[in-house]
């Protein structure tokens, strides 16, 4: 029997992230580098070591390789302790009825064996593709301090985007009445972050009872959270405040990423009581040239820039040529910009090669027809030819750009 | 593939006395450099790098800030079961501080005697370069050689301390050996780094205790010249010896040149270190950067020119870094002009101060200080 544990935390990395085209292709959402030497997950994983979580449970499912290399021991994290720490979570065979995960709820039922070995009282289950510095043990302490069965964490949205969002309504003490998913009219801005505490006896009870509704989709927002607040459980939504960002879309993660070159936006990496943690890179300080031009950027080490670089944000091992240009951009590991070049609102994905005076990515203001505008995406092992013009919006991955290379 | 049988000795102390600065508070091994790095990062990642599962670090005082930066050895993969990283610390029967290498190697006879490698591998903190020592193995073997010394061609480096420079036959054999000799021009030095059977080096250091004779260049080496077979190793790759404040800032400078950044941080033979979880070096509106190594967690709003900044140096708006080393955690205010300055870690620099050295004399600003 292994030490009880008061606090188990799930956390769900099994998402293909879709929505984010070529940079998911090979790896999990949450393993999609972020900020210059992070990856998405680090987030959830080191909030959880910083609030004093020490037993973590990932579930992974679509293109767990990267991931599970990436978690590894747990070690960077801390999460490597004798007895509890981190563990990937696939789905896996058993005796009789073994599926994939069929949705976020039954992630978790098929993992009830991993909860009940801690014997825990409160089970926190958390998205890995959120982008946010929070203190789970506040939460924690709300929960119990309500004497809730469920807590949501919320976020203020603006009013007029709450349609996009999971809405909340809430009674003046934090209680939740109604769950309102996407409404055309919002009675509220409190938007749901994916982020649940639950008392593990209540909510082992509602994962069995969905499990035996075949009608269930097994999620947690369409079916358990609704069904515990229909029998009259006690829910209650926890007002998170802060920087918080869902970087499940193209644009979004190219946000989120200019938001840390913001000094206004309240995110600060350099947190002395809230590292965030990731596997770093073994690379020596990074050298920026006589007759480079750098401005508003995040450079990691390893890189090496001649050039021009103004809001980027370069990751280990970059290295950007005499008179190449980056604007307004990312660009992952161990990626080159050859001379000339020009790369303007885009994400660069790793180990690509931008070919000498190729332009890829355009600013907004140059383009007549607004909707033709988006972020440029150059996946994986890339090799643009040079002066090859990649118009915004476009999104290429190594395969296509071979097989047409081919013909 | 892992595993050569050699053990690795490092000499965490040497020499301190001609960077006192920056070896008031620390060892010569824990001096940092290169923006992340200790000095003793170089040897240790070339033992690893070369299949050295076992390294043994020998201290003798002001190692605190060593057994930190060291830890567990996880960071250079030394965190192991079988083998991995010892910090010896100073240890003799006579409840003194050992003042000899003869002795420190003396008092550590039970971890030599307990080990099982049939090499040992020497070497010492202070020289800065990236040196594969399987080859060096493989010339041993070949030469069938008792001791293998590695020297480096070239003229001596300057104000270096008690160089040995050695006569070397065609067969590769030393045939003398000169400790602090008066040379000009170019001459065969010692890189204070040496191969030799695990027993014998028992063996010799015994001999050397029991007549009494306690220095280690004379009497181990130089008294033995005719009685074993010494043979010579010459390193032909960049080397860098940190004997004086000088040398210590020509070093860090040297990093500018991209011949020897990629020499010294060959990605095949990386230079491991303590990680710090910084996040990547953030750049300011107005920020004007040239010819600099700069360091994760930093953040830069004035202007920097030919500089090292260690992780987490902040430098303020308007301020104005030319030749500056400036080590971890100092924080330079606003409206500065600093140049040809040495800044040790955590030092503050406040709002409008102006700081001046010389390219053969810069400033050195001690570890805390506020200015």
């Amino acid at each position: 029997m292994l030490p009880r544990q008061e606090v188990v935390a799930m956390l769900l990395a099994g998402g293909q992230g879709s929505r984010l085209g070529v940079l998911t292709k090979n790896l999990a959402k949450p393993a999609v580098p972020y900020g210059g030497k992070y990856r998405i997950i680090d987030f959830a994983l080191s909030n959880c070591v910083n609030s004093g979580i020490e037993t973590v449970g990932v579930l992974t499912q679509y293109q767990p390789l990267v991931l599970n290399e990436y978690i590894g021991s747990g070690q960077p994290w801390d999460l490597d302790s004798m007895n509890a720490g981190v563990r990937v979570l696939p789905p896996y065979q058993r005796s009789r009825k073994s599926d994939w995960y069929k949705g976020t709820a039954n992630a978790i039922y098929q993992n009830i064996q991993y909860i009940e070995r801690y014997n825990p009282e409160y089970v926190v289950v958390l998205s890995g593709d959120h982008i946010y510095k929070m203190d789970y043990s506040k939460m924690l302490a709300y929960h119990k301090e309500k004497g809730a069965d469920c807590t949501i964490a919320v976020f203020e949205v603006p009013l007029d985007e709450a349609s996009r969002f999971g809405i909340l309504n809430t009674n003046p003490d934090g209680s939740i009445y109604q769950f309102d998913e996407k409404p055309k009219v919002p009675k509220s801005n409190q938007a749901s972050m994916g982020i649940y505490v639950f008392t593990w006896s209540k909510l082992r009870k509602y994962l069995e009872m969905d499990e035996a509704n075949p009608k269930s989709s097994n999620d947690f927002g369409k079916d358990v959270l609704p069904a515990m607040l229909k029998a009259g459980e006690r829910m209650f939504a926890y007002r998170f405040e802060g920087y918080w960002k869902d970087v499940g879309t193209i644009d979004s993660l190219w946000e989120s990423n200019m938001d840390l070159l913001n000094p206004n936006v309240p995110l600060d990496l350099n947190e002395g009581d809230w590292k965030i943690y990731s596997r770093n890179p073994v690379m020596p300080p990074h050298y920026i040239a006589s007759g480079a031009k750098v401005q508003n950027s995040l450079v990691a080490e390893g890189c090496n820039v001649y050039g021009e670089i103004d809001f980027a944000v370069l990751f280990a091992g970059v290295t950007i040529a005499p008179g190449a240009v980056v604007k307004d951009s990312i660009i992952m590991p161990g990626s080159r910009v050859e001379e000339g070049a020009v790369v303007q609102y885009a994400i660069v994905s790793e180990n690509t090669v931008i070919g000498k005076g190729a332009v890829v990515g355009a600013r907004p203001e140059d383009i007549a027809n607004k909707d033709e505008w988006g972020v440029t995406v150059i996946g994986d092992g890339c090799n643009i030819a040079p002066g090859a013009v990649i118009p915004p919006k476009a999104m290429i991955d190594a395969e296509t750009l071979a097989e047409e290379a081919a013909k | 593939m892992r595993g050569n049988n050699v053990l690795g000795l490092i000499f965490s102390d040497i020499h301190e006395e001609r960077i006192r600065e920056l070896t008031d508070k620390r060892t010569m091994g824990s001096v940092p450099f290169g923006g992340r790095y200790r000095l003793i990062d170089f040897p240790l990642s070339n033992m690893v790098n070369s299949g050295i599962n076992k390294v043994g670090v020998i201290t003798k005082s002001n190692y605190q800030s060593l057994m930190d930066h060291l830890g567990s050895g996880k960071a250079w993969d030394l965190s192991r079961k079988r083998e991995g990283l010892s910090i010896l610390p100073p240890f003799t029967s006579e409840c003194t501080v050992f003042n000899s290498r003869i002795e420190s190697l003396a008092s550590i006879n039970t971890f030599l005697a307990n080990s099982r490698e049939e090499f040992v591998l020497l070497s010492d903190s202070d020289v800065v370069c990236n040196i594969d020592f399987t080859d060096v193995v493989s010339f041993h073997m070949k030469h069938d050689a008792d001791i293998t010394i590695i020297y480096r061609t070239g003229k001596l480096p300057e104000k270096i301390c008690d160089p040995t420079v050695y006569t070397i036959d065609k067969e590769d054999r030393v045939k003398d050996m000169l400790i602090n000799p008066h040379t000009e021009g170019v001459c065969h030095y010692g890189l204070s780094m040496l191969l030799m059977k695990r027993e014998l080096l028992m063996k010799m250091i015994a001999d050397c205790v029991s007549r009494n004779l306690y220095n280690f260049k004379r009497d181990f080496l130089q008294r033995n010249i005719g009685t074993y077979k010494i043979c010579a190793y010459e390193f032909k790759g960049y080397t860098q010896s940190i004997c004086s404040m000088n040398a210590y800032f020509e070093a860090n400078m040297a990093l500018m040149q991209s011949a020897v950044r990629a020499e010294l941080f060959n990605p095949d033979r990386p230079i491991f270190t303590k990680v710090r979880d910084d996040m990547p070096a953030r750049y300011g509106l107005g920020s004007s950067v040239s010819n600099s190594l700069i360091a994760d967690g930093c953040v830069i709003e004035g202007s920097v020119e030919n500089c090292v900044l260690f992780r987490g140096v902040h430098v303020g708006k308007n301020t104005k870094l030319e030749n500056c080393v400036v080590m971890q955690d100092t924080e330079i205010g606003a409206n500065c002009h600093l140049n040809y300055v040495i800044i040790d870690k955590d030092a503050v620099i406040k709002n409008d101060r102006s700081l001046f050295g010389f390219h053969s004399y810069p400033v050195f600003i001690s570890k805390g200080s506020v200015v």
